[in-house]
C-alpha cells in the first residue's frame, strides 16, 4: 500500500467504512451505544470501576485520562533486551528526537535508575509512577528489572511502580512481580491467532531455540494469555496495548478485546501503528500504513461497550520522564543525575500532591455544574472538538504552541476525551519541510471547534477557511466545561437555523520524529 | 571457527551476553565482543548458536573465518 495514504487524511474512507461494519457487528454483544456507559480509563470519574481498582488507578497517568493532566510519570532504560521481534520495531535506530516506544538515549544500571528515580521525584514532585518499558523486553532483562524495583521499592515506597511486557516470559516471573508490589502490568497483546502473529512476529526466542512463523506466534500467544490470567488471579492490575495494523490485525483487534476482558484485563489500549519509511522497520519498509484518525477512534468506540478504552497513551520514549505529552529526559540525562545531590523529600510532594487533588475536584464540579445546563437538551449531533493545553484541566496553550490538541467528542451526554493530534514539526534530513498550519489543520481536521488560549489572527482566518471554528473565549478555564457551554450554544445555533451542522472529514495521525526535542 | 559480533551492527541490547553457554560475551567499548578462546559454536549445548539465535540484527553474529574452527574435546 502507498505510504502516502497514511498522510492523506481523505484517502482513508473506504477502510472507515470497513471497520464501521465490524463495529456494527460487535456492538451487539457489548451495551447498547447511547447508554453512555462511563469508561473511567478514560475519563474523569471513578465511572463503573470498582473502587479498589479505582484507589490504584486514579493517580496513575498511564491509566487515568483524568489523572495524566496532574501527575507524571517516569520510565527508566534498564531492559534493553529482548526476546521477540516485531515488524513496527527496529531496534538499530535511535534518534535523541524520536518519541517512541523501543528509543532510548541511554542505558542505565539499576543503580543509575534508582538514583534517576529519587532525582526526579525530587525535582517533580508530581511524579508518582515509575515504568520499566524497555527499551527491550522487561522480563528478557528479569535481573535488572527487579533489581531496580527492589532499589526503588526500598527507598521510596511511595513510587508506584509498573511495567510493560511482551509477556512471552511473564508467566515465569508473576510471583516475583507480586513480591515487589508491582501492582500494574502492561502486555502488549496484538493478536489471538498465530496466523495473524506471524505476520507481525517474525521470530521468538524461547527455551534457547529461536521459533518462526505460527509456531512462534501460536507460543506468544499462549505465553500471553497465560500470563494474563496469572496476574489478575493475583489481583494485579493488568491494561492491555494493542497496535492497529490496517489489513493486519485491525478486524481482529475486536476479537482480542473480548479474549482480554474475559480474562480479567480493565483497560485495553489500541495504539496506532507508527511506520515512517525512516525507521526502517519492516513495516516502515513495505509501505504498511498506519491508520487514520477516524479509523483508529471508530475501532476504540466499537470495543467501548465491552470494556474500559484508553485513548491518551503518547506511545512514548522508553526513558520518558515528566507528564505525558511532555518529556524532560533531557533534563535528567546519567551525567547531570550523577553529579544531583539528592534528598528525597516525601513531605513536599504529599503537599503537592494534596494540592493537585483539590484542583481535580474543582475541575469535576466545574463540568457537573455545566452538565446541568445541557439537562433537558436532546440531540443527536456529535461533534469533536480540539483543545490546546498545557494541563491541569485547563484551556492554557497558545495555538502556535501546541505541540499536541487534546480531542473531545461532544454530546448532549457531556464532553468525553476521545484522543489526542501530535502537531509538532516532522524531522526530515534535520529540516522542518511542511508549513505547520496545514499539519495542524490536517491533524485536527474531523474536529467543528478549536480552543486556545490564544490564537493570532492569521491562523485564525485559515482555520474557518478549513471549516474548523477558532475559541479563544473560553481562554485559561477548565475544558470540558467549556467545551459543554460552547456546544450548548452550538446546539442552539442549529435549532435556530444559523448554522447548519455538517459532518467533519477524516484526520491523519501525526509520526515521526520531532524536530527539537520537547 | 568461534563466532564474532561485527560491532558496527551491534546495537547493544545485551541479549545475547546472558544466554551465551561459556560466558564468552562481554562488553567492551560500547558494543559486545565474544572471546573467540571460549565460544565453543554452542557444540555440545544447544542445536543453534544462542548469540546468533536471539540477536536482533540478522547476519551480526558471524562464523569468524579467519580463525580455526572449534574442535570438541574429544
Amino acid at each position: 500500500m502507498d505510504v502516502s495514504a497514511q498522510h492523506d487524511a481523505s484517502g482513508n474512507g473506504g477502510n472507515v467504512g470497513e471497520i464501521m461494519q465490524a463495529i456494527a457487528e460487535h456492538k451487539g454483544c457489548g451495551t447498547t451505544g447511547g447508554s453512555g456507559k462511563a469508561s473511567c480509563g478514560s475519563q474523569a470519574g471513578q465511572g463503573d470501576l470498582p473502587t479498589e481498582i479505582w484507589e490504584k488507578v486514579k493517580n496513575h497517568p498511564c491509566y487515568s485520562e483524568e489523572a495524566h493532566h496532574h501527575y507524571a510519570r517516569m520510565h527508566v532504560a534498564v531492559a534493553p533486551a529482548c526476546n521477540i521481534q516485531c515488524n513496527y520495531c527496529n531496534r538499530k535506530y535511535d534518534c535523541a528526537n524520536e518519541s517512541r516506544p523501543g528509543v532510548v538515549s541511554e542505558k542505565l544500571t539499576p543503580e543509575q535508575a534508582a538514583k534517576k528515580v529519587l532525582a526526579v521525584a525530587s525535582t517533580i514532585p508530581q511524579m508518582t509512577v515509575l515504568g520499566i518499558a524497555g527499551p527491550g523486553d522487561p522480563l528478557a532483562n528479569p535481573e535488572k528489572t527487579f533489581k531496580t524495583f527492589e532499589l526503588i521499592y526500598n527507598t521510596a515506597p511511595d513510587i508506584k511502580l509498573c511495567l510493560s511486557t511482551n509477556g512471552l516470559m511473564l508467566p515465569d516471573h508473576v510471583d516475583t512481580i507480586a513480591k515487589y508490589n508491582v501492582d500494574h502490568v502492561t502486555i502488549t497483546i496484538n493478536m489471538i491467532d498465530p496466523e495473524i502473529g506471524a505476520k507481525i512476529y517474525p521470530w521468538i526466542f524461547y527455551k534457547h531455540k529461536r521459533y518462526t512463523g505460527y509456531e512462534a506466534a501460536k507460543i506468544l500467544t499462549d505465553r500471553q494469555l497465560q500470563g494474563l490470567e496469572m496476574l489478575t488471579e493475583r489481583g494485579i492490575l493488568c491494561k492491555v496495548n494493542s497496535v492497529m495494523i490496517p489489513g493486519i490485525n485491525d478486524q481482529h483487534l475486536v476479537e482480542v478485546n473480548k479474549a482480554v476482558k474475559s480474562r480479567g484485563a480493565f483497560l485495553h489500549n489500541i495504539m496506532p501503528l507508527i511506520s515512517a519509511p525512516e525507521h526502517g522497520t519492516v513495516f516502515g519498509l513495505n509501505g504498511q500504513r498506519g491508520p487514520s484518525a477516524q479509523e483508529l477512534k471508530a475501532l476504540q468506540d466499537s470495543c467501548e461497550g465491552e470494556m474500559n478504552m484508553m485513548r491518551h497513551c503518547r506511545q512514548c520514549r522508553a526513558d520518558a520522564v515528566g507528564l505525558l505529552g511532555e518529556d524532560r529526559s533531557a533534563e535528567f540525562t546519567t551525567e547531570k543525575i550523577m553529579a544531583m545531590e539528592v534528598k528525597y523529600d516525601a513531605d513536599t510532594r504529599k503537599a503537592y500532591q494534596e494540592k493537585v487533588e483539590e484542583e481535580r475536584i474543582a475541575k469535576v464540579a466545574a463540568k457537573q455544574e455545566e452538565l446541568a445546563e445541557l439537562a433537558g437538551n436532546s440531540s443527536d449531533i456529535k461533534v469533536l472538538a480540539a483543545v490546546a493545553t498545557k494541563g491541569s484541566g485547563l484551556i492554557n496553550e497558545h495555538f502556535g504552541h501546541a505541540k499536541e490538541f487534546q480531542v473531545y467528542e461532544l454530546s448532549t451526554a457531556g464532553a468525553k476525551f476521545v484522543g489526542h493530534r501530535r502537531v509538532d514539526l516532522y524531522c526530515q534530513g534535520g529540516y522542518g519541510e511542511e508549513d505547520s498550519l496545514e499539519t495542524i489543520i490536517r491533524a485536527i481536521n474531523d474536529c467543528h471547534a478549536v480552543f486556545v488560549a490564544k490564537i493570532g489572527g492569521c491562523p485564525k482566518g485559515d482555520l474557518i477557511k478549513a471549516g474548523i471554528e477558532p475559541v479563544d473565549q473560553y481562554a485559561h478555564e477548565f475544558i470540558e466545561k467549556s467545551a459543554i457551554a460552547w456546544f450548548k450554544a452550538y446546539l442552539d445555533k442549529v435549532n435556530s437555523g444559523e448554522v447548519e451542522h455538517v459532518e467533519r472529514g477524516d484526520a491523519a495521525i501525526r509520526q515521526g520524529a520531532l524536530i527539537s526535542a520537547a | 571457527m568461534p563466532f564474532k559480533i561485527i560491532a558496527s551492527q551491534c546495537t547493544s541490547c545485551s541479549a545475547c551476553e546472558p544466554e551465551c553457554p561459556n560466558v564468552a560475551i562481554r562488553e567492551k567499548g560500547g558494543t559486545f565482543v565474544i572471546d573467540p578462546k571460549k565460544c565453543t559454536e554452542c557444540l555440545g549445548h544447544f542445536d543453534e548458536p544462542q548469540c546468533v539465535a536471539v540477536c536482533p540484527v540478522d547476519n551480526t553474529c558471524v562464523i569468524d573465518t579467519s580463525l580455526p574452527r572449534y574442535q570438541a574435546p574429544a
